[in-house]
């Protein structure tokens, strides 16, 4: 068996988003828990937006939503949009 | 006269595919609606009693928090990887879904402190709502974590090259999206639990 399965295009490309989303989940620790900008809705809004940015991400790319057929597809991507219009909402009105 | 070839495994899933058995969508939409609502329960809380929630907050462990964020993570590219490599055999698919199992140990190992650290600290579920969404809500995540493990040591036996067809293939596709499940819900869990103020 082929030891290049190991570095195709597609591992790598995982690898890629992996990275991604480690990235992301550190500039949230910083901008959200270290309080690098005040708590307010601006800081709840980033901290939200990268989680929905981060779970499209794991969607797409490592359920493999991104091949899957368009109408699972937008069942997901109404859920990300879903997730953040809510939140956003409640955050701002309750 | 044309002879027929199979086309090679690919390693990635083609145009049109949906990971997995169709019926296991259903249900795991369901439980993303289902810890929607429990992350619009959280925001909610904070909304009601804000003073309450940032103080209890900032009483978790955040950096524990970050790292089994990254742990997770890490588990679920093995999970990836596992899957490429089932899908055209190769003798290394098991070990990576072994090395994710053990990523699901190391998050349950970490979870256990923090939760023993809270309750030491006179932290527990009966103090205020803060804490009791909190343990409710890692604890049924924890539930994912433990169950996905579980389907992680079915997959490292089926993903062995002698047993992988078509229909194995499928199976493990289904573990595999279960455990992205596990891994994005936690995403959304620590933002709204450990970083929203």
């Amino acid at each position: 068996m082929p030891d290049s399965a190991l570095k195709s295009r597609a591992t790598k490309a995982s690898a890629v988003v992996w990275a991604a989303l480690v990235v992301f989940t550190v500039a949230s620790f910083v901008l959200g828990g270290e309080h690098l900008i005040e708590p307010s809705p601006l800081a709840a809004a980033v901290v939200i937006g990268i989680a929905v940015v981060k779970i499209r991400l794991v969607g797409l790319h490592f359920m493999e939503l991104r091949h899957a057929p368009i109408a699972l597809r937008l069942v997901f991507e109404a859920y990300c949009v879903g997730l953040i219009v809510s939140l956003m909402a409640i955050y701002v009105m309750v | 006269m044309t002879a027929e070839v199979e086309a090679p495994p690919q390693l990635a899933a083609p145009k049109g595919h949906v990971p997995g058995e169709p019926g296991l969508w259903v249900f795991l939409l369901g439980d993303m609606v289902v810890f929607g609502i429990f992350f619009g329960t959280i925001l909610v809380l904070r909304g009601q009693e804000p003073e309450m929630f940032v103080a209890s907050a900032e009483t978790l462990h955040l950096e524990w928090g970050v790292a089994n964020t990254i742990v997770l993570l890490t588990s679920s590219l093995f999970v990836v990887i596992g899957l490429h490599l089932a899908r055209v055999r190769h003798h290394r698919a098991p070990m990576f879904f072994l090395a994710a199992v053990a990523c699901g140990l190391v998050f349950a190992g970490v979870k256990a402190i923090e939760y023993t650290s809270l309750v030491r600290d006179g932290h527990t579920a009966s103090v205020n709502d803060f804490y009791m969404y909190y343990f409710m809500f890692t604890g049924i995540h924890l539930g994912h974590v433990v169950l996905g493990m579980g389907a992680l040591l079915v997959a490292m036996r089926i993903s062995r090259p002698t047993l992988t067809g078509s229909p194995r293939v499928a199976s493990l596709e289904g573990v595999a999206s279960f455990w992205h499940l596990v891994d994005l819900l936690w995403i959304m869990l620590f933002a709204t639990l450990y970083l929203v103020r």
